[in-house]
């Protein structure tokens, strides 16, 4: 439907929607965060629930306590190769359709315990992120951006086609791994299927571009 | 408040015989001197320092590890040789060797008292089999999580703990990640800005993918 005249038709009191917008709506607009957090964002995390940033007015006034009436995980801090197996079981046992947000550096890369020896070098190794927050810790205003973000995205998703979300794709899976403690790291260290290591381009590679750049 | 070591060094020998104790001198403004304890008496010692009437050290605040590699120490040594027949002082470099060692670390404060803390030092036999320390759990039991951190971390095995496993890593884990040789897996991802042992990872990382 032509969106100017679905507008005129409003001002004229009558009101037009299809069943995926309707669909969508409803679905963005009550996502419910799982009560969740590992570390100092956690407190960040909180401070956007409570009266001054107040995430209730997206329609995620409800933590819950337990995964399987959550729709949405704020992974909120550093997750330890110890933590990480309880976090993908806990991401597992939510129902579809389901979400993960990935919130300040240690969650989404380790942050400055990268090169240690008992931090996950960020959990999208092991399950699916939609929205990235960088931040040490983000403030509650990145975490609402990011909230509004996955809105967006829940509210642009179509019901049917090829780019339809997992959730209404029977092939796609909606359990993921959960790792093994090794000797000195976790089995596996990442899932493949989600995580490939981005390589930086070769210096070769880089260079053949100005090449021909300077023969134009 | 700074304890008077020497006083208790003497007590401790009085009070507890045959028991060996030595005072650490630490040169920094803080002047926190520290006592090693010998092994053997550790715990009779322990329990001295907790019950005395004078020093009633009843709180045990901190306990630590400390992981010491093998040490040499070079040093210049006059000596008199005999050149072609003439007594010469020739400056030579004699080299000692101390042979490493694990150490527990015990801050010690008085709640009756209002004193401390003292520092109490206790030091394994060697890094490799001779690991063993007595545990002051029974002594005072905040040290019982410390001690199994230190455990976790470093690997010394304290003997009389009540329940001595892993704390921190995962059971299954294997060696003792805060060993200075501990050799963590290589597991480098790119870095933007790699930097100190982050940028040789990263030139390792480099040379193998060309």
């Amino acid at each position: 439907m032509d969106p100017e005249l679905k507008l005129e038709l409003r001002r004229q009191g009558i009101f037009t929607t299809t069943l995926e917008e309707l669909y969508n709506w409803g679905r963005k607009s009550s996502v419910w965060p799982l009560t969740f957090g590992l570390a100092c964002c956690a407190i960040e995390m909180i401070a956007t629930t409570m009266a001054r940033y107040d995430l209730a007015r997206f329609g995620a006034e409800v933590f819950r306590p337990s995964p399987r009436q959550a729709d949405l995980m704020i992974v909120a801090g550093t997750v330890t190769k110890k933590m990480a197996p309880q976090v993908v079981r806990l991401y597992n046992q939510m129902p579809e359709p389901k979400y993960v947000i990935a919130m300040g550096a240690c969650a989404i890369s380790g942050g400055p315990f990268k090169q240690g020896y008992n931090v996950l070098k960020g959990i999208d190794r092991y399950i699916p992120v939609d929205v990235h927050i960088p931040g040490c810790p983000p403030r509650p205003e990145a975490l609402m951006d990011a909230f509004i973000t996955l809105q967006k995205k829940i509210d642009a998703q179509p019901l049917t086609g090829a780019d339809r979300p997992r959730h209404l794709n029977a092939d796609e899976p909606s359990e993921f791994v959960v790792p093994q403690y090794g000797a000195h790291d976790l089995v596996p260290a990442k899932n493949p299927k989600l995580w490939n290591i981005i390589t930086k381009p070769t210096s070769k590679e880089c260079m053949a571009g100005v090449d021909e750049s300077g023969k134009d | 408040m700074s304890m008077n070591l020497e006083k208790i060094k003497s007590d401790l020998e009085a009070a507890v015989p045959g028991c060996s104790v030595r005072i650490v001198l630490n040169g920094s403004p803080s002047e926190q001197h520290s006592l090693v304890l010998g092994r053997e008496h550790a715990l009779e010692v322990a329990r001295f320092l907790r019950d005395d009437a004078e020093l009633r050290l009843d709180f045990c605040s901190n306990v630590t590890g400390v992981d010491w590699l093998d040490k040499e120490i070079s040093e210049k040594v006059k000596v008199k040789q005999v050149v072609d027949g003439v007594e010469q002082e020739v400056e030579e470099v004699r080299k000692t060797r101390t042979p490493g060692y694990l150490e527990a670390v015990y801050h010690l404060y008085s709640m009756e008292k209002k004193h401390g803390p003292l520092v109490v030092r206790m030091h394994t036999e060697d890094r490799a089999d001779g690991i063993k320390l007595p545990s002051l759990t029974p002594v005072w039991r905040s040290a019982e999580f410390q001690e199994r951190e230190i455990f976790d971390l470093y690997g010394i095995v304290f003997e009389g703990h009540p329940d001595l496993r892993r704390i921190l890593m995962w059971d299954e884990f294997e060696d003792h990640p805060m060993r200075k040789d501990y050799v963590e897996p290589n597991d480098y991802e790119y870095e933007p800005t790699p930097h100190d042992a982050v940028l040789e990872k990263s030139k390792q990382a480099r040379t193998l993918e060309q």
